[in-house]
């Protein structure tokens, strides 16, 4: 049988190597020497001066943009269709994004807006889309938000619903939620915030009645869906009534049984609509959900708790906090959990007390991950967040300000990849915390990365287990001491004190 | 709270007449506040004594973006406290006008611009309402009135007209309705009885005649009203009279505007057009 040769091995056989050399001769491409001359500087601290000066470019951010953050929420309910009002490349961005992270299928609509729709308005584009989404999809709600093109232009995503309904392109009683989701404004995480609190003035207007003593739980935008089977788990250990808003966990890790589902799950509409009537709502993330807790606080008259569950005292504190609400004991059970995971800190904590920690990622998973990395006694060095705002930043300072292993801690609000490039340069430290695309900073500087947040690319399986809780914080230690141990036995594979115990 | 939008033509006195009904609401004892959705930024000029040099597109650009901005630096406090807010915008030829339009209010809205005591909150409207941004005024929840500012002359006139088919679109998927014509007089002949009878054709009510008065041009030079700077001045009373009937009007109407052939045929008739069959 005839070897096909993969990727790896193909490019490097003599034929391509010759012509790789040809094309650097044929673009005039500067000589090996000059390359390094200026590779080397970009690692001086005069470079890292010049990068932070930068003003007009971004290289790398560590973020999305808000209607990415729109259809994934959109997706975590059930028969619920994303539907884009815009141009059809970004739709095609979303579904990869969304696919190359959990390996899964993933649907959503697009509006297709051509030239014509940026002068004429897209209206007829969104009369099309929802007749045809619905005629050939048949879904039992759809969600809508916008690309760049819908929002420059000023497309009046309201009026445009109400004149399909008026002109029966859609039934009337479907639910159309909607968001103006302007890629050029926030984040994703916005775009989460913004199309959750959309979808939930759809499907609640009306609904108040009785109370219907569930608590309703909002992940916010949260790449890993062990979270939410984690949080479901510990709500039924403890006995507590709740509905998970915005559940994606059937959507992005669904079973594959030959079938395919167009549908593979969320939340039930009818628990969505039903949330409006419950005791309390609590949020796993901050950055994520501020809109909607503030929607749901000063319209609903609900109780509403903001959380961060990452590490033992945000776990402690979420437990408490479902506990005083729902009147109900913490069981031995999770109190035993706790023990395992303090456990599990103190076997490692040699190897992480005392280490250097570069982290870049989402707001809340950043202050999750400093407070538990300090629970252990790393210290977090680089903390660089590209969409997050000056609450975040006083947030992350008192958090390093409130333990002594938070002294060398910095937080770069606004900043991207190429900053953090210059900072492990000037300012090395031992590891390095990022999603998929900090495998560059890996490669550059050499520093020892572990794959945590979003997008995950490169990694399979890891949005499979919780980072939240006491199962969670087992996790991350997990990830975290294993990639240490691992670079160790990297470093002294030639010495004495390669090891077979660590 | 009303929310008011004013459209016309461009340098027909949209913002001449929008701040002097405003200073006449406010020395009646109304809480108000103009938005000026024009990137000139002049809809505020004459409250403010200045021209507003905090625009709320020209602070972001300034910061490097909206979200840096304080509520407090872009609305400003003029005659009679009188709220004022400017979108602000690109300079000519670049950039999207509607777009700031869009961002702005948004901005005002987010950061509680919109307070509850405010009674009246007008916009000031660049132009026809030639982009989805400068619809934003009159999107669900904003403006349900609109009055547009015309005269006698025909480009004002075939304006009006346009600025009826842009309401009629979101009259009949929304709450917006027209309030009436403000004829700003160009001493046009006829010009009474012509915007009365484009009014009635469009299904609305000339609201008030304003008759033009050079006193209107003394004060603007000296960047104030006439209710402020002559506040005896009878032309100050035709403002009043204004504010009055916009305070009190409930006439408010999905407008019929006319086609091409038909606005011509009333220029014809009134002798604006010269019928040259005749």
């Amino acid at each position: 049988m005839k070897k096909v040769m993969d990727h790896n091995e193909l490019f490097t056989r003599p034929e391509y190597k010759e012509q790789f050399e040809r094309k650097k001769t044929f673009e005039n491409c500067p000589s090996d020497e000059e390359i390094k001359k200026v590779a080397d500087w970009t690692k001086t601290p005069e470079y890292k001066e010049l990068n932070f000066q930068r003003q007009h470019i971004k290289i790398n951010p560590a973020k999305a943009c808000q209607p990415l953050g729109a259809v994934y929420c959109a997706a975590g309910f059930e028969g619920s269709m994303p539907f884009v009002q815009g141009a059809q490349g970004c739709v095609a961005y979303f579904r990869s994004h969304l696919s190359r992270h959990f390996k899964e299928p993933f649907s959503a609509i697009s509006t297709s807006m051509t030239e014509d729709a940026a002068v004429f308005g897209g209206l007829n584009n969104m009369l099309e889309g929802l007749e045809n989404a619905y005629a050939l999809y048949k879904p039992k709600m759809l969600s809508v938000s916008t690309t760049c093109m819908a929002e420059v232009i000023g497309d009046d995503l309201n009026a445009y619903i109400k004149q399909a309904r008026e002109k029966g392109v859609i039934p009337a009683n479907l639910p159309v939620a909607f968001a103006h989701t302007p890629s050029f404004v926030g984040s994703h995480l916005t775009g989460y915030d913004n199309m959750l609190k959309g979808i939930l003035s759809a499907l609640t207007a009306h609904k108040k009645g009785e109370p219907n003593g569930k608590l309703n739980i909002i992940p916010g935008f949260d790449p890993y869906t062990g979270n939410i089977e984690e949080i479901k788990r510990i709500l039924n250990m403890m006995g507590v009534p709740h509905t998970v808003l915005a559940d994606v966990t059937d959507v992005f890790d669904s079973p594959n049984t030959g079938e395919y589902k167009l549908y593979p799950g969320g939340t039930p509409l009818e628990d969505a609509a039903d949330s409006i009537n419950g005791e309390a709502t609590i949020a796993l993330q901050k950055y994520s959900t501020q809109k909607t807790i503030d929607y749901i606080h000063k319209h609903w008259g609900q109780k509403t708790v903001t959380t961060n569950p990452i590490g033992i005292k945000g776990t402690d504190a979420l437990l408490e906090e479902l506990s005083r609400i729902s009147d109900r004991p913490i069981p031995e059970e999770l109190e035993n959990e706790r023990g395992r995971a303090v456990d599990a800190m103190i076997d490692s904590h040699p190897y992480v007390h005392g280490k250097r920690f570069a982290l870049v990622g989402d707001p809340d998973l950043l202050l999750g991950l400093m407070a538990l990395i300090m629970e252990m006694g790393g210290l977090p060095a680089h903390i660089v967040c590209t969409n997050g705002d000056k609450n975040f930043e006083q947030e992350a300072n008192e958090l390093l300000a409130s333990s002594p292993f938070g002294r060398e801690g910095r937080v770069y609000v606004g900043k991207d990849m190429w900053h953090l490039r210059s900072l492990l340069f000037t300012e090395p430290v031992d590891v390095l915390i990022g999603n998929s695309y900090a495998k560059f900073l890996w490669r550059d500087t050499g520093t020892p990365l572990v794959r945590i947040g979003f997008p995950l690319f490169d990694r399979h399986h890891l949005h499979r287990y919780p980072v939240i809780g006491y199962k969670g914080a087992m996790n991350l230690v997990n990830w975290i001491v294993n990639t240490i141990l691992d670079e160790m036995d990297r470093k002294t594979m030639h010495s004495a004190s390669f090891d077979v115990i660590r | 709270m009303r929310q008011i939008a004013i459209y016309g033509k461009g340098g027909i006195g949209k913002s001449t007449t929008t701040q002097n009904t405003v200073s006449a609401l406010a020395e009646a004892g109304h809480k108000c506040m103009i938005v000026g959705c024009d990137p000139k930024a002049d809809a505020t000029r004459l409250i403010l004594h200045k021209k507003a040099q905090n625009t709320v597109m020209d602070m972001a650009r300034e910061r490097g973006s909206v979200e840096d901005l304080e509520i407090e630096e872009v609305l400003l406090e003029g005659f009679m406290g009188v709220k004022c807010a400017e979108s602000g915008g690109p300079e000519p030829g670049v950039g999207c006008a509607g777009r700031g339009v869009i961002t702005a209010i948004n901005f005002l809205e987010e950061n509680g611009a919109y307070s509850e005591g405010t009674d009246f909150v007008f916009y000031d409207v660049l132009g026809d309402v030639v982009c989805g941004g400068f619809a934003m005024p009159i999107r669900e929840g904003k403006a349900k009135e609109i009055y547009i500012v015309t005269s006698g002359e025909m480009m004002a006139m075939y304006a009006a007209n346009n600025i009826s088919r842009g309401i009629l679109k979101y009259a009949q998927s929304g709450g917006v309705r027209l309030g009436g014509l403000i004829c700003n007089s160009r001493k046009v002949d006829k010009e009474h009885e012509l915007i009365s009878e484009l009014a009635r054709r469009l299904g609305t009510q000339m609201i008030h005649f304003v008759p033009r008065d050079n006193q209107v041009q003394r004060a603007e030079l000296r960047r104030m009203t006439v209710i402020e700077y002559s506040p005896e001045h009878q032309q100050a009373d035709e403002y009043r009279a204004l504010a009055k009937k916009m305070a009190e009007n409930r006439d408010l109407v999905i407008p019929t505007p006319l086609s091409m052939d038909e606005l011509e045929a009333l220029l014809m008739e009134f002798g604006v057009l010269e019928n040259e069959a005749a």
